[in-house]
């Protein structure tokens, strides 16, 4: 389970705001952050793979405290053991295919790597550099990489924002694949409600900072949560122009 | 080919190279330091770096040999503590040498590593690699350019000083004559076949550097 309590100011384009989130997390959860631009998802990603500090409180995976500001405790983010998958994908150039997942390896094990390849369908492009892969490709390398290195959690920032619809839906497979194989917490963000109510088990919608609602999907984007249908129509509106427009 | 001649080359070559290997072992860290930290001064700093660039090389030179005197601070505690006469020495010359080719290491080292997108780092962080491991295994083979770039600028730069080491070094076969040295006082002598030999073998590396960097930096550019 992950435990978070905490608090950062963050600069948004509206202005000065504060990050407040408060919240528990099941094992084997797909968690979908959920939220206007701005709203604090990728800084909340950031925060629990020890990139960015909090102002104050706490988080606690497991039985293990990664931060406590009054007790002074920040794990850093190699003591945390998190698979964070980049919205570039952070693949490193001077790498080959598997280069890249190897790096992410702890102890060397090449039948390892030889599963991760062939789950993600990688085997034929394993001598192949980043620069020569498509989106989809790197998307996949990036998330073998991830588990690599067999992490306690598993943390996507809007992983598949840059790709086209077809690949889109195609790659909700590998992420559910990614989910499973892991078997432990996974959180993407994401503002695509279509893919949200597919891939997640449980929606985190932020709004200002602040959680407006965690959830089952089909409960979340139902009339009760948003108090009324107009609000919920009108939220998801300016969402889809938003990025429909982008 | 006259002793002359052949030690001078070899004193240039020896001065330029251990300059260049002197601040490629301190302009790594210090362009990682300036291309990721943010610090109160650090426009003073990046100037300070800069300022050989545009400081003619004999104020630099002038200023180090009164730092080298044994009548100041720093040539006293050099002199007593140390047991080191920098002044009209090669030791001198090559201190001198390194300060001011300072920037022509650390301004490409540190562009390279401003190049780098930041989740490259933190990817490696997040994938438990220590500072260490993501420096030599994902930042420096990512900049390679740049290194080759400040290493080759750095050593033809070297190459061709002249003001700072004449200051510093003056005039000593085997000490501090270097080949830039020496083709002044041939052409003075009037001695030009001399001279010509000298600015000939200086021309040619140069060109050959400059090539070398050029066709390396188009060939990535192209992959």
């Amino acid at each position: 389970m992950l435990k978070i309590d905490i608090e950062r100011p963050m600069l948004t384009s509206e202005g000065k705001k504060n990050l407040q989130i408060c919240s528990e997390i099941e094992d084997r959860e797909l968690l979908c952050l959920f939220g206007h631009s701005g709203s604090g998802k990728t800084t909340l990603l950031r925060i629990l793979a020890g990139l960015t500090t909090p102002s104050k409180g706490r988080i606690i995976y497991n039985d293990t405290v990664w931060f406590d500001s009054d007790k002074k405790i920040n794990l850093s983010p190699q003591l945390r053991n998190v698979g964070y998958m980049f919205q570039d994908y952070a693949l490193f150039p001077n790498m080959n295919v598997e280069g890249n997942i190897r790096f992410a390896q702890k102890k060397k094990d090449n039948e390892a790597i030889e599963e991760l390849l062939e789950l993600f369908d990688l085997t034929a492009l394993r001598k192949q550099k980043p620069v020569q892969l498509s989106g989809g490709q790197r998307q996949r390398v990036a998330l073998a990489r991830a588990l690599a290195a067999k992490p306690n959690l598993l943390l996507l920032d809007e992983p598949l924002s840059a790709l086209d619809f077809e690949m889109r839906t195609a790659l909700q497979h590998e992420i559910r694949k990614a989910h499973s194989l892991l078997n432990t917490i996974t959180i993407l963000v994401s503002h695509d409600i279509n893919e949200v109510c597919a891939l997640a088990t449980s929606v985190l919608t932020i709004k200002n900072g602040k959680v407006l609602a965690h959830g089952r999907p089909k409960d979340i984007f139902s009339e009760g949560t948003f108090q009324n249908y107009s609000q919920f129509l009108s939220e998801m509106t300016a969402l889809s122009e938003l990025f429909l427009g982008q | 080919m006259d002793n002359d001649f052949v030690q001078t080359l070899l004193l240039t070559g020896k001065l330029a190279g251990l300059t260049t290997i002197i601040l490629l072992i301190i302009g790594l860290p210090l362009g990682y330091w300036l291309a990721y930290k943010k610090f109160r001064f650090k426009a003073v700093v990046e100037a300070l770096i800069s300022m050989p660039l545009v400081l003619p090389p004999t104020v630099l030179g002038f200023y180090m040999l009164v730092a080298y005197s044994p009548q100041n601070a720093i040539g006293h505690f050099l002199e007593d503590t140390l047991n080191l006469r920098l002044a009209f020495s090669f030791k001198g010359i090559l201190v001198a040498s390194v300060l001011f080719s300072l920037p022509f290491m650390v301004q490409p080292l540190q562009n390279g590593f401003a190049s780098i997108p930041r989740s490259y780092r933190e990817a490696s962080y997040t994938l438990g690699k220590s500072f260490f491991t993501t420096f030599t295994r994902v930042l420096i083979p990512n900049i390679k350019p740049s290194i080759i770039t400040a290493v080759a600028m750095t050593f033809a730069h070297c190459i061709g000083e002249f003001g700072v080491v004449i200051m510093v070094g003056g005039n000593m076969p085997g000490e501090t004559r270097v080949a830039s040295i020496a083709i002044y006082d041939e052409v003075q002598a009037m001695n030009y076949d001399a001279a010509n030999k000298y600015s000939f073998v200086l021309f040619i590396i140069s060109m050959l550097i400059l090539t070398v960097i050029y066709s390396i930096n188009g060939n990535k550019k192209t992959l």
